[in-house]
């Protein structure tokens, strides 16, 4: 380890450096002036302006001005510490000292990006730059900790993205957890009956890998269950899962549905989730046919057995020897122990009837786009008829764009896939029907591969296109031809005026939403969530499937509305992170624990109720509280409240913060 | 209002609003002619200005805005105020009785005030376009619903009426007559299409386009009877006032009887 | 600095995870805000020693101004709330002290919250602006000449004799 007395003095020899991150901070910060500043200060041996620091020969400039001038401290002002910190600290290393002993200043951040008065920033940043160099004499060296990673990872959601995670991380080895809140596995992706832009069977592409996680020898798959507790940090989480009662053992069905249909209930009554209420199923059900695992269930609310107790159980002469239903199941609590955790939970569809002038609700021929997808597929309620509410084949349809998508008055963002979805549904309405099919868009969003193409093949196919928001849907009819018909009235912003169009049916292309309980699910695991509701990354672009809690990542559609190949694209980056994790098999914390100067504790145990992580206990021959490092995580609440000032924080010494008040409010 | 237990004081001296019209011409002046109306009603006490016509309803709602939103408006009405020896802060809102009966007294109050209750009448609720739009202050912009509580309340049939929100024609009807008539026309057909007995308006002015204007819509277009009355009107029927006190009598085109109503002698 | 052109100096003390990043966001969506604010990163609003904050003040802040993650958010569990129950107190001793409310702020900001960062720091300059300077520096000189003036007299007034 360095100490400062290596370089043949106890003087501290400070090396300031000012970067201009070329025109970021360099337009509005008058980097030379605040190097020039800084040289006067006691203590400051070098101060220089760089255009970049971060850039190789801006970290060899330390390491050389290390060598030349002696310097024992470093303080480097440019962006913000969580982005750079750990490479300067690294830079400060590989020139010889401990990497604690540097500071770091954020004047772009928090300053020439925030702030426009060239006098006033340049002014900040003296001030900021006075206060790092009055707190980096305080710093002392130190080493980080290693924390062992448990090797097991949880998934949680088994929709494309999480299924994808689960099987790259499975066939790495590593023994995976997925959990699932649905009896089956497969997400929004099951549902849908082709994919674009290269109109490949979803199912073809899905079902092989659902049985494959299924059957994953470092797989455990956990259906209809849900993650109900999280304790712990990264390498080391305790996870408590909720496994909810299906009524049915599961190892002991094999899926043949005598039981379904030997139900008391003849035909079956009630909605069925999986087909978004276009078709009926009994009380006891399998979700939908390539479910997995091929596990029927039974729905408590409606199942009279469990309901009342009053039932002839026909079901449980159908399985006969195999026993597998068993009315008394209850919920089940699993613990498991994981060291990294994906995210992977998905969207929720946009509820149309939140935007009324469009009818969904109202007019039984205003479809979502979801249950057109539904009708389109050959194992669809239709087996793959498009009709409409009596029967019938549309001769004319409209798909509406950006319904609760890119509107101030629901959502705000683009959903990104409904227009490349909705053209693909509308070529399939016309190999289905031969309808006429008039897409009503504000814009075209088709980037990605074989997009634009495919929108050009909708052009060829006489799909029309109507630029223009529609104003409303109504079952008013002005003309003769409009009678029973549904009305579109759109602004035609091409064309410059306001049509009418009347179709048999209209399709809404309705956007994606955070989940309803993304909040909690962000609580559950620590996470943060953006002003819309989709959980944060990281970093928009470094660190797109990281979040701010170390070993927790997000794949897919919660992170923000995305596509099949993005989801897939982010769930093979989340399980990759999680890998380099397992695979190093340790990580580095912080040394940012406090500790206890034995002799200055008076005994007042103040502290041991406050530490959330238990890290404190009290020696009672001693008479004094004992802080285990181990699991202390550095919030310094316990430092804060100390009366006798025993407690301190490394990184976070009182003298340290001190210094900074002190010096932010040197500045004039 | 009154069999309601809700007291009314007219505005002294109040004026016209200047309607939609003066707006278009000259938005400052007509903000001033407005916000005499809004000083005097702050002048008078604490209530809330009522207005039962949804263009004074908007333009004294736009006037309020105007000043609290547009500095050089807000000099310009305060100067003029001041010339007039009266000032306006603000503090007075300006509501619409469908707006009060809805949310201050409520549906569960209206119905326990129904003693004939208007089984079998079939009522298109028509809302007009300048009560939600642009300030959607209580009810839903594109879809209100609030009258359809109501008219249910009084136990009335609703008929899904597509054009709720359609513009009548307004003052076109005197000025653009081929225009503004057709604009009522359209209306008057649909509910008649829909099967209405009635229309419910809650605006004075789409009432009399639809009412009095009746027998040249018939002329230039084709039969389309159906009565239009202002809400309340219905409300006074069903809480068993006399159709004279509700004024039914001054409509040009009278309303379906009912065969209820029949029974209790009442001739409208 | 003289009065004319005087502007308060507030010194902020942000938690790491929530509005430190908070503050980064604003930074990175090119938000704007007043140049009034200096920084101080801590782990945890728990970490703010009230100490901090008085010490602030002595230095010649105007203003102080805490940033924690929203309740049930914070990182480590509850830190923003003893954040709270230390603000709460103090506050009410700055009170006595004379030092007005406006002067010492909480807020909860969460890490995807850049634009309440410049809403809270423009806000805080307005409602710290009409107060004017705080000069606890100042008072301290004062104060220091009264007590050597103070000193000056008992020792000038002597020999009086304690009474026994």
């Amino acid at each position: 380890m360095s100490n400062p007395s290596h370089n043949g003095t106890d003087e501290v020899r400070i090396g300031f450096y000012i970067c201009h991150c070329g025109h970021n901070i360099g337009a509005v910060v008058d980097c030379p002036a605040v190097a020039e500043y800084t040289s006067k200060l006691p203590g400051v041996v070098v101060s220089r302006d760089y255009k970049y620091m971060c850039s190789d020969p801006g970290q060899e400039l330390i390491q050389q001005d290390i060598h030349d001038h002696k310097l024992n401290r470093i303080v480097v002002a440019s962006c913000s510490p969580l982005l750079h910190e750990h490479t300067f600290r690294t830079a400060t290393e590989r020139g010889g000292l401990n990497p604690f002993y540097f500071q770091m200043v954020n004047i772009r951040e928090h300053d020439s990006w925030v702030h426009t008065d060239l006098i006033e920033a340049t002014a900040k940043a003296r001030a900021l730059a006075h206060a790092a160099i009055r707190r980096v004499r305080f710093h002392k060296p130190l080493e980080t900790t290693r924390v062992p990673i448990h090797p097991d990872v949880l998934v949680v959601g088994g929709g494309i993205s999480g299924i994808h995670a689960a099987l790259t991380l499975g066939n790495a080895g590593k023994k995976v957890f997925l959990v699932e809140r649905e009896p089956s596995i497969g997400g929004h992706m099951a549902k849908f009956d082709k994919t674009f832009p290269t109109l490949d069977c979803a199912a073809c592409i899905l079902t092989p890998k659902m049985s494959a996680v299924r059957s994953h020898e470092n797989v455990t798959l956990w259906t209809y269950s849900e993650v109900v507790k999280v304790e712990g940090y990264v390498g080391n989480y305790k996870v408590t899962v909720q496994r909810k009662p299906r009524y049915v053992i599961e190892d002991l069905c094999v899926g043949c549905q005598e039981c379904i249909k030997s139900c008391v209930y003849k035909e079956p009554k009630f909605s069925d989730e999986f087909n978004v209420g276009l078709s009926k199923r009994k009380p006891i059900y399998i979700p939908f046919p390539q479910a997995v695992p091929q596990v029927v269930l039974i729905d408590p609310e409606r199942c009279l057995q469990v309901k009342t107790g009053k039932c002839k159980k026909t079901c449980l002469e159908a399985c006969a020897d195999r026993q597998a239903i068993d009315f008394n199941q209850k919920e089940e609590l699993i613990e498991v122990k994981v060291g990294t955790i994906i995210v992977a939970t998905g969207f929720k569809l946009f509820d149309a009837k939140r935007i009324p002038q469009y009818g969904y609700g109202l007019y039984p021929n205003v479809v979502t786009s979801l249950e057109l997808e539904r009708l389109v597929t050959s194992s669809g309620p239709t087996a793959g008829d498009i009709i409409l509410r009596d029967g019938s084949k549309p001769k004319t349809a409209g798909f509406i764009l950006c319904v609760g998508s890119r509107d101030l008055k629901t959502n705000r963002w683009c959903s990104r896939t409904c227009c490349m979805h909705s053209m693909k549904l509308a070529q399939l309405f016309k190999e289905h029907t031969d309808a006429d099919v008039t897409i009503f868009y504000m814009d075209i969003r088709a980037p990605g591969k074989g997009c634009e193409e495919f929108y050009d093949k909708s052009l060829r196919e006489g799909i029309r296109f109507i630029r223009g928001r529609v104003a409303e849907v109504t079952d008013w009819a002005l003309a003769p031809e409009e009678e029973g018909k549904l009305v579109i009235r759109v602004e035609d912003t091409l064309a410059g005026f306001v049509r009418r169009i009347p179709v048999d049916m209209i399709v809404l292309a309705v956007g994606m939403e955070p989940q309803v309980d993304a909040q909690e699910v962000r609580r559950l695991f620590n996470m943060s969530c953006g002003t819309e509701g989709w959980f944060l990354e990281k970093h928009p672009k470094l660190a797109p499937v990281s979040t701010f809690t170390d070993g927790v990542f997000i794949a897919g559609c919660c992170q923000g509305p995305k596509d099949i190949p993005d989801s897939i694209a982010q769930a093979g980056a989340a399980a990759a992170e999680a890998m380099a994790l397992i695979d190093r098999g340790y990580i580095e914390q912080e040394p940012n624990t406090a500790y206890i100067v034995e002799e200055e504790c008076s005994g007042c145990k103040s502290c041991v109720v406050l530490c959330p992580y238990t890290a404190i206990s009290f020696d009672d021959a001693k008479q004094k509280a004992i802080i285990n490092e181990a699991l202390c995580k550095g919030c310094g609440t316990c430092v804060a409240s100390c009366p006798s000032g025993s407690i301190k924080q490394h990184l976070f010494e009182d003298e340290q913060i001190f210094s900074e008040i002190e010096g932010v409010l040197a500045y004039d | 209002m009154r069999h309601l237990g809700i007291e009314l004081t007219e505005l002294d001296d109040w004026n016209c609003c200047g309607a939609t019209a003066y707006m278009s011409v000259d938005e400052q002046e007509a903000c001033i002619l407005a916000a005499r109306n809004l000083a005097i009603a702050e002048k008078t006490g604490p209530q809330d200005l009522l207005t039962p016509c949804s263009a004074c309803y908007l333009v004294l709602n736009k006037t309020k805005h105007n000043v609290e939103d547009f500095p050089k408006i807000r000099e310009g009405v305060q100067r003029a105020l001041k010339a007039a020896n009266l000032s306006y802060s603000g503090k007075t809102a300006v509501r619409h009785p469908l707006d009060v009966l809805f949310h201050d007294v409520g549906i569960e109050a209206i119905k326990r005030k129904v003693v004939r209750p208007l089984k079998g009448l079939k009522v298109a609720p028509y809302y007009g376009c300048q009560v939600v739009r642009p300030y959607a202050t209580f009810d839903e912009a594109w879809n209100p619903t609030t009258m359809d509580g109501i008219l249910a309340a009084l136990g009335a049939e609703i008929v899904h009426y597509p054009l709720k929100t359609k513009c009548c024609g307004a003052s076109l009807t005197g000025t653009v007559p081929e225009a503004g008539l057709r604009m009522s026309y359209i209306l008057l057909k649909e509910a008649v299409r829909r099967g209405a007995d009635v229309i419910s308006t809650i605006c004075p002015l789409c009432q009399f386009n639809l009412d009095a204007y009746h027998d040249q819509i018939m002329k230039r277009w084709e039969p389309a009877r159906i009565a239009t009355v202002y809400f309340t009107q219905l409300m006074g029927l069903a809480f068993g006032l006399e159709p004279k006190q509700l004024g039914l009598h001054r409509n040009f085109v009278p309303m379906k009887r009912l065969p209820e109503l029949e029974k209790s002698e009442i001739r409208f | 600095m003289t009065e004319k052109n005087w502007q308060p100096r507030i010194v902020a003390f942000f938690c790491n995870w929530c509005t430190y990043t908070a503050a980064d966001l604003a930074g990175v969506s090119r938000l704007k805000y007043a140049a009034n604010i200096r920084i101080i990163r801590l782990m945890c609003s728990g970490r703010v020693d009230p100490q901090f904050i008085v010490d602030a003040f002595a230095r010649g802040a105007d203003g102080v101004l805490i940033g924690g993650c929203h309740p049930g958010d914070c990182h480590y569990v509850e830190g923003n709330y003893k954040a709270l129950r230390r603000f709460q107190m103090l506050k009410r001793m700055l009170d006595d002290m004379g030092i007005e409310e406006q002067r010492l702020q909480l807020e909860w900001i969460s890490a995807s919250e850049g634009d309440k960062v410049r809403t809270v720091v423009n806000d805080m300059v307005e409602k710290i602006k009409p107060l004017g300077p705080l000069g606890i520096p100042k008072k301290f000189e004062a104060w220091d000449k009264e007590m050597a003036e103070l000193e000056e007299k008992i020792t000038s007034s002597e020999p009086v004799a304690a009474p026994a």
